[in-house]
């Protein structure tokens, strides 16, 4: 009999996860049949990888910020290290491997992996860090990232892989048959469009599967211990430093692999665009959605980052559109009357639903 | 032998002898009594004994294993919990989550493990359920399982904080202040609650406490700390009519 009662917790649980999945299935469906038909513009169609691209990166931004309760703002820092390795792989190995679909999963699973990484070793000084040092030490790291990246030169030729940090000395390297894969500054040209919508889908109903089934497990709750009280947390045998070496490399992998599925969708990228403001949109992404809540960073990325693109048409006065939805969005998401009538408005919901049910009856 | 054996036990801030020479030996099954006014360092031992402050002098060890210079971590497995004086709850999670927080280190499974959803998710996580809920009926907790620790009233926090302590599945118990702003008759309840949790989980219990009626309701002996020093020692009767320790506590 007791155990009914702790099980409600984790029905509750199960249910709350089965609406963000039904949430995403139907923003799919929706896109999906909206292409089929032929009738979405071109603009939309345009936004959908992008689209879940931030998703992911804001879903696992939310496994730092959120669940583990630390402040990162090197995300994209993170992103763009799957973009390039994902980029250089598929220029490489293009002629290689010829399937599409192969060379692009292996593309994101190196993507995802260095990204992974580059998490863990950035992780193990931030460990000692809290606040806002450890907000400025990630900020500092995805910097370094994105400025080391935008000088590197790395092209292939007869003798091999040939890179330099100069772009002189580079080209007085690179043999006669040899092709440029990253051109410093101009970062990388030509990838193979691999991505496509459903595969983005399909990565990001994964990110958000696993970020849930994470939460819900016993590392998910060491996390939020530690995010609760952390000396409470030690007291009872939790590892605070495993635990936070997990939540970060897990992370920074999803990050890479948005940055694969990212550069897949471009005819050129370079490192410039991985800087701090792709970092705090992401976070803007988190916090507007509500911190912790993976159900809310989709919707707030999806919403937020359509928007913007969408109000093109009016010109300069998109940005103050975009301002007033932030405010609009940050007071519905605080004001406690209003999720006051949020929930009496469910409650409500609910009733009428079993009052409707038992009408059938 | 002892199960707690403390020896010549210091810790020293800047200038500040927090703690000096303090010895301590607990048998097993013993419902031992720390007290004195405040800033004597009652706190500051707990904090030692559990290694969030590392000492500058002594040694301590459990049941024969030296955990002197031990990190938190490693004093939890090897068996020492506590609770709080300010309760340190795990606020934004389930009352039937913290429990099995303090289970972290008794019934385990991978992080891949996890996220895969592979079988011994599963049969952990019931493993956990069973043994939580069994825990929290023991403290009359079983029906706000799914409530958030944040919005339990104060007794049942402190409550709370016993049972995920009982959960790491420790050798030595350390209450810190366990009856601080409770009524009398919340107090009495919770001196049956200490004296069950000693008697059924075959615990020995060392507790700070201020309240008298307490200490000599349920502690068999004290020790009483004055600024990091030890005033006395010995039965709690006896103790608690030492005229010295009456006058550390009401001054001259």
């Amino acid at each position: 009999m007791s155990l009914f009662k702790s099980n409600k917790k984790i029905v509750s649980n199960t249910k709350n996860n089965l609406i963000t999945y039904a949430i995403l299935l139907g923003f799919f469906a929706f896109a999906f049949i909206w292409a089929q038909t032929g009738e979405m513009p071109r603009k939309i169609q345009n936004l959908l990888i992008p689209l879940c691209v931030y998703s992911i990166l804001a879903v696992s931004l939310n496994l730092v910020v959120g669940v583990l309760g630390d402040l990162s703002l090197g995300h994209a820092g993170f992103m763009c290290i799957g973009a390039y390795t994902g980029a250089v792989f598929t220029n490489i190995f293009e002629t290689v491997i010829p399937n599409d679909f192969i060379r692009f999963g292996l593309a994101l699973i190196i993507g995802g992996l260095f990204a992974a990484i580059f998490g863990f070793i950035i992780c193990i000084p931030v460990l000692r860090l809290k606040g806002d040092y450890l907000a400025i030490v990630t900020l500092a790291f995805g910097e370094i990232i994105k400025n080391i990246l935008n000088i590197v030169y790395l092209g292939v030729d007869s003798e091999g892989l040939k890179a330099s940090i100069d772009g002189t000395s580079y080209n007085a390297m690179l043999l006669e048959d040899g092709k440029t894969i990253i051109k410093g500054a101009m970062g990388i040209t030509g990838t193979s469009r691999d991505a496509n919508f459903i595969i983005a889908f399909v990565l990001l109903f994964v990110t958000v599967m696993a970020s849930l089934n994470l939460i819900n497990s016993r590392t998910g709750r060491a996390v939020m211990a530690i995010r609760d009280n952390s000396i409470a947390a030690q007291t009872i045998g939790i590892n605070i430093s495993k635990y936070k070496l997990i939540v970060f490399t897990i992370a920074s992998f999803f990050a890479g692999i948005a940055g694969v599925l990212f550069s897949h969708n471009m005819n050129s990228f370079s490192a410039s665009g991985f800087d701090y403001n792709t970092s705090i949109l992401i976070l803007v992404y988190v916090v507007l959605g509500g911190i912790g809540s993976i159900r809310g960073s989709v919707i707030a990325a999806i919403l937020l980052y359509a928007l913007p693109e969408l109000l093109r048409e009016v010109g300069e006065y998109r940005m103050l559109f975009y301002a007033i939805l932030l405010i609009v969005m940050m007071i519905v998401n605080n004001n406690e009357k209003i999720n006051d009538m949020k929930k009496s408005f469910m409650m409500k919901f609910k009733k009428n639903k079993t009052v409707s049910e038992g009408g059938k009856n | 032998m002892a199960l707690l054996e403390v020896k010549n036990l210091g810790i020293v801030f800047g200038g500040l002898h927090a703690v000096e020479g303090f010895n301590l030996s607990l048998e097993k099954g013993m419902l031992y009594g720390l007290i004195g006014p405040n800033g004597a360092g009652k706190t500051t031992v707990f904090n030692l004994l559990t290694g969030v402050y590392k000492p500058t002098t002594g040694t301590f060890s459990l049941d024969g294993v030296k955990l002197t210079g031990k990190n938190p971590v490693e004093i939890s497995k090897a068996g020492i919990a506590r609770t709080f004086q300010n309760i340190r709850l795990f606020k934004k999670l389930s009352v039937l989550d913290n429990v099995k927080l303090g289970l972290h280190n008794q019934v385990k499974y991978s992080t891949a493990e996890g996220i895969l959803r592979l079988p011994r998710f599963f049969k952990s996580e019931k493993k956990m359920n069973e043994k939580a809920m069994e825990l929290l009926k023991v403290f009359g907790l079983e029906n706000e399982a799914s409530t958030l620790a944040d919005n339990l009233p104060y007794g049942k926090q402190r409550k709370l904080e016993i049972a995920r302590a009982l959960a790491t599945n420790p050798k030595l118990l350390l209450l810190d202040e366990p009856a601080a702003g409770m009524n009398p008759s919340e107090t009495q309840e919770l001196m049956d609650t200490i004296r069950f949790v000693r008697d059924n989980f075959d615990m020995t219990i060392l507790l700070i406490e201020h309240d008298m009626k307490l200490v000599s309701g349920i502690c068999e002996e004290v020790t009483v700390l004055n600024f990091g020093e030890e005033l006395a020692q010995g039965k709690t009767s006896e103790v608690l009519n030492n005229p010295e320790v009456i006058k550390a506590y009401l001054g001259d």
